[in-house]
């Protein structure tokens, strides 16, 4: 009964959205017009006269609150439809498909609710319940000033959520259940005749790989990244749609992309810790296409995060803002159709299904409209100035772009080779990580480059001179600290570049901030802590964006330790045997077998690691064995500090007991570096957004123009 | 005094003796007659080919069977002294080009990433170049900061907010 | 915010980059559909011709005194194409029906059975067609050619050919019985 009431709302929420796509967009008939009036003839024309017609005040409002409100009410609609799923879920109600796919009773109650999203169809309904909330909140802010964007905001907003919800609906329904008819057990929308009920005794359990605290966060984050990139773009079609192509819509989503590059960025983060943590690779990103699907919209993200700074200061790349955002859509789209269609061979990949077809058409739908009307506007959107210097902040944005840019081409490239190689020569490859490291390496030091010098250079108008007197004393310090750590760390020329450019741009965005607390100490006459407390207060999107960068430098101190200096041994030990790597010993000292509480089978080891003779601890690598689900997971042993990680598996494949266990052992130098960047990267992002009296709110008069003025400035 | 000499050649011939034993036994990483390859050494060229049927999964961490097997031949060719080019080419001959981890067909798989690079370097300098023009020759539109255009902006923004408002 | 005064005519794209943007499209949706499409498509179907391939067996194995079998010779003849690994643990449930039903069809000469070793080890196939008395033709399938013309989704799966090449019935799975064999090759013998 549950079930079918849960499929019945999924199917009340696809047509009230449906129908609130529709009423927004047929709110402005007069857009329309324009549209038909550019094709030329005599229907046509007739046509456009007759829609301007209907084009009445009243009757616009009305069809755009009429669409509001639908809108709005789809939030509580899919609000309910989850609930009623995770009720089934919590239930242990195995006669519904998708509660019998990724439960058990033997799965704790706070594991079954985030199995919710732990499948495709409940996935799917996730995302559709963020797409919803987002789309509801965005409608709640003022909209005096951007009457005319609202209906088309809500047209793109529903229209994407009409694609997820009718795709939930009618394909990957949560709500199919078992029937049993004369052929045998299949799940089916609805009852078919003859046919009963089928509940079978216990479900197929969440796959152990999800069970993880870490796996529990991550595909929210990633989705909250995913859907809230869609609201800039819809203020971007709208402005497109309606003309007003000036900054209006970049200033008014500046703080939803912002946030959504959190999320995006944050999901990206989890998603490599917990790789790191559970599937006992002893790395956290293995450029699987999947990873790089998430990881291509963040690309555009960012450079779209600075590209609008361009738009906002000097008002160019008009152009180029709306093809990124339209392109970081699409990705996202992309990306989720990729993890869900079987086109790529991943081990991150959903089951293939019939969805694949349904994905595809959407994209070529949005990307193909969202070109056209680029095309079409391309003449509103003229920029206002001029670009003097090449070493000027927004030529330097620009090769920021152009850095993002290319990494996209060599990911997007990297991901579609194998298909493009088996259409064409009939074999299939596998791309491998090297590959993505070779081409990306380059790209990523330039960006690290930029990162450091971008900061010092000013908007109109910057030289060599004026960058080399701000630069020269912290890269002379840098150059000296790199000599330092040929001398004392490695020789390993790569690793040398990476650390001298991390110490470049952490020296001078420590002496910018420096310099700055400096002027406010002189010119307020505070003490220097004060003095940073209240300069990141006052402007905090250029501080935040400091504290952002600093804190990828670190993250790059992390990457660099563990892809060039990663230590890895194999190896089968007898009891009290020990083995050695990177200066730490690891005796194997005792192992034990015993079923955890969910009914998973433990075999636990325990090795005791020493370090020049001395003794640091116990670890305990483990195998986790599921037999719900059939599949062992291999919790590895670590040790961390700053210097290094000692990261300690159990192999799954090997036997293991008192006679002997096999070992692999990593040691990961610097890899915490990368956890800790992550954090401070956390709080830069949140002191950036932070919101400031938002100056929108001062009433705008004709013929007394505020040119808005941000914090930045 | 030839007494102590005599000892001490003694002692130097067991020293050396003893030095050419230990040296034998541990020998460097060549493959003597059946010394089996370690871990380490197959996994060094595991971690290149990719496990042929499971899905993207290198195949020094994957857990099945039949990857197991394949690591076993590893060490199998290893220990026939086969090098690491030649056991990739045959892991590929055999199993297909998708157990080798690398697109072995370099140009190809760089070419159009590197072109796509330059080509979008050239659009921008391009851009960059354009943009550096006075666009006096193109439109009459007015200095920002001239006296008249702010009267015209003023305008502007009176016919823009009557459209909006109509 | 506002828009500039446009006094002059508004500069829309030129054509020809509508034509290179819009080319590029196409062809890039172009491609990801026809890999969606392949990744939906099941193995081939019966009804399908099937091309020839050629099949080089492990020593000691052979059909008419050849190490090297292709298709096309065999055509005049009922084919049973099996394709298994040492690794699959269900593949064992159907390998000595296989033998079985070789042995009761090799003598009339109207029936060959190939059976091609998916993604193994040599010395892990042998271990595993000793164990179950493996005598009819038997080869490697290098560079998983053959597999991939066929498309199969795992092992083992059965082919059967009739006597023109085509292919009539794909089991997808072990057989459960050598009756389940014997009655797929029979109609195919008229």
């Amino acid at each position: 009964m549950i079930a079918n009431l849960g499929f019945g709302v999924l199917l009340i929420t696809f047509f009230v959205t449906l129908y609130s796509a529709l009423a927004a967009s047929f709110s402005n008939p007069k857009a329309f017009a324009h549209l038909f009036r550019s094709i030329s003839g005599a229907r046509t024309e007739s046509l456009a006269n007759q829609l301007e017609k209907l084009d009445t005040p009243q009757r616009a409002a009305s069809m755009v609150e009429s669409a509001r409100r639908a809108m709005l009410l789809t939030f509580p609609l899919l609000t309910l439809a989850s609930l009623l799923l995770i009720y089934l879920l919590v239930n242990n109600r195995f006669e519904v498909q998708f509660v019998y796919e990724v439960t058990s009773r033997s799965m704790p109650t706070y594991l079954k609710v985030t199995a919710w999203w732990g499948g495709q169809a409940g996935s799917l309904l996730f995302w559709s319940w963020l797409m919803a909330a987002f789309a509801s909140l965005v409608t709640l802010r003022k909209w005096d000033r951007d009457r005319e964007f609202l209906p088309w905001v809500i047209f793109v907003s529903c229209f994407t959520l009409a694609f997820f919800v009718g795709m939930i609906a009618f394909y990957e329904n949560p709500f199919k259940q078992f029937y049993q008819t004369a052929t045998g057990v299949e799940a089916y929308f609805i009852q078919p005749a003859n046919s009963v009920l089928f509940t079978p005794e216990d479900g197929q359990g969440l796959n152990p790989l999800l069970r993880h605290p870490g796996m529990i966060i991550h595909p929210p984050m990633l989705y909250l990244g995913f859907v809230s990139y869609v609201i800039p773009f819809a203020f971007a079609i709208a402005a497109l749609i309606t003309g007003r192509t000036d900054d209006r819509w970049i200033r008014i989503t500046r703080r939803w992309s912002l946030w959504a590059w959190l999320f995006l960025t944050f999901g990206l983060v989890l998603g490599g810790r917990w790789a790191y943590d559970v599937l006992g690779w002893g790395g956290y990103w293995g450029w699987d296409p999947v990873e790089i699907a998430a990881f291509m919209p963040w690309l555009t993200g960012t450079a779209f995060l600075h590209s609008v700074m361009i738009q906002e200061k000097r008002g160019m790349l008009k152009h180029w803002n709306m093809l990124l955002i339209i392109l970081t859509y699409d990705l996202v789209i992309f990306g989720t159709f990729l993890t869900r269609s079987g086109v790529l061979s991943s081990v991150h990949a959903f089951a293939q299904s019939a969805i694949g077809p349904l994905f595809f058409t959407y994209i070529a739908i949005t990307l193909v409209a969202s070109v056209a009307l680029v095309i079409y506007r391309w003449g509103t959107l003229r920029a206002e100035t001029e670009m003097h210097s090449l070493l000027s902040r927004e030529a330097l944005f620009l090769f920021n772009n152009l850095l993002f840019m290319s990494i996209l081409v060599v990911c997007f490239w990297g991901v579609i080779y194998p298909l493009t190689s088996e259409l064409f020569t009939g074999t299939t490859v596998t791309v491998g990580p090297a590959f993505y490291e070779r081409a990306n390496g380059p790209l990523f030091a330039a960006l690290l480059f930029l990162m450091g010098i971008a900061p010092l250079s000013a908007w109109g108008h910057s030289t060599l001179q004026t960058l080399g007197r701000a630069a020269w004393k912290p890269t002379v310090l840098a150059v000296i600290v790199t000599v330092a750590l040929f001398a004392f760390y490695t020789q390993n020329v790569y690793a040398l570049i990476g650390f001298f450019l991390v110490a470049f741009v952490v020296l001078i965005t420590l002496y910018e901030y420096w310099r700055g607390a400096q002027a406010r100490q002189r010119s307020h006459s505070e003490r220097l802590f004060a003095a940073f407390w209240n300069l990141t207060g006052r402007d905090r999107r250029r501080y935040g964006g400091y504290i952002v960068h600093l804190s990828i430098a670190l993250m790059a101190i992390g990457v660099l330790g563990i892809e060039l200096f990663q230590m890895e041994t194999q190896g089968t030990l007898e009891l009290n045997q020990q083995a050695s790597l990177g200066g730490y010993d690891v005796v194997y000292e005792d192992i034990a077998r015993f079923t955890g509480p969910d009914g998973r089978e433990v075999t636990r080891a325990v090795v005791g690691i020493y370090q020049n003779g001395q003794y640091l601890g116990e670890l305990y690598p483990r195998i986790d064995y599921y037999w719900d689900a059939q599949q062992a997971m291999t919790i590895p042993g670590q040790r961390a500090t700053m210097k290094d990680d000692l990261y300690i598996l159990l192999v799954n494949w090997e036997p293991a007991s008192a006679t002997g266990a096999t070992f692999k052992i990593y040691v990961n130098p610097l890899v915490n570096w990368l956890w800790m960047g992550s954090l401070l990267f956390l709080t830069g992002i949140v002191i950036a957004a932070w919101p400031d009296k938002d100056p929108e709110r001062e009433p705008v008069r004709a013929g007394k123009h505020v040119r808005q003025v941000s914090a930045a400035d | 005094m030839t007494g102590l000499k005599r000892i001490t050649s003694y002692q130097s011939l067991i020293a050396i003796l003893f030095a050419v034993v230990i040296a034998l036994t541990f020998q460097g990483t060549s493959f003597a007659q059946g010394r089996e390859p370690t871990d380490d050494e197959v996994n060094r060229i595991a971690k290149k080919l990719f496990c042929p049927v499971c899905e993207n999964t290198p195949l020094d961490v994957c857990p099945t069977e039949a990857c197991r097997q394949w690591r076993e031949q590893i060490r199998e060719m290893l220990s026939e002294g086969k090098a690491e080019e030649e056991i990739i080419d045959y892991f590929a001959v055999t199993y297909g080009e998708r157990a080798a981890g690398d697109p072995r067909d370099k140009v190809r798989a760089y070419l159009l990433p590197v072109v796509a690079i330059l080509g979008g370097t050239f659009l921008l300098f391009r851009a960059l170049q354009m943009w550096k023009k006075p666009k006096a020759a193109e439109s009459t539109i007015l200095k920002k900061d001239s006296p008249a255009s702010q009267q015209d902006e003023y305008v502007a923004q009176i016919e823009e907010e009557l459209k909006k408002r109509s | 915010m506002m828009t500039e005064i446009e006094r002059t005519p508004r500069r829309a794209v030129p054509l020809w980059t509508q034509i290179i943007v819009w080319a590029f499209l196409v062809a890039l949706l172009a491609i990801v559909a026809t890999g969606l499409s392949r990744a939906q498509e099941g193995t081939v179907q019966p009804g399908h011709v099937i091309d020839d391939f050629a099949l080089t067996m492990y020593n000691g194995y052979e059909l008419d005194g050849k190490s090297e079998v292709n298709f096309s010779d065999l055509r005049g003849k009922v084919v049973v194409i099996n394709f298994w690994a040492s690794w699959c643990k269900p593949c064992e449930q159907e390998a000595a029906e296989l033998q079985q039903a070789w042995t009761e069809y090799e003598p009339t000469g109207e029936v060959i059975f190939l059976g091609i070793d998916y993604v193994d080890t040599e010395t892990d196939a042998r271990v595993y067609m000793k164990k179950f008395g493996i005598r009819f033709p038997n080869g490697p399938d290098l560079a998983t050619k053959i597999s991939q013309y066929f498309r199969i989704k795992g092992v083992p799966e059965t082919y059967f050919a009739d006597k023109e090449g085509v292919l009539r019935y794909v089991h997808v799975g072990p057989f459960v019985s050598i009756e389940q064999i014997r009655s797929q090759i029979e109609p195919l013998l008229r």
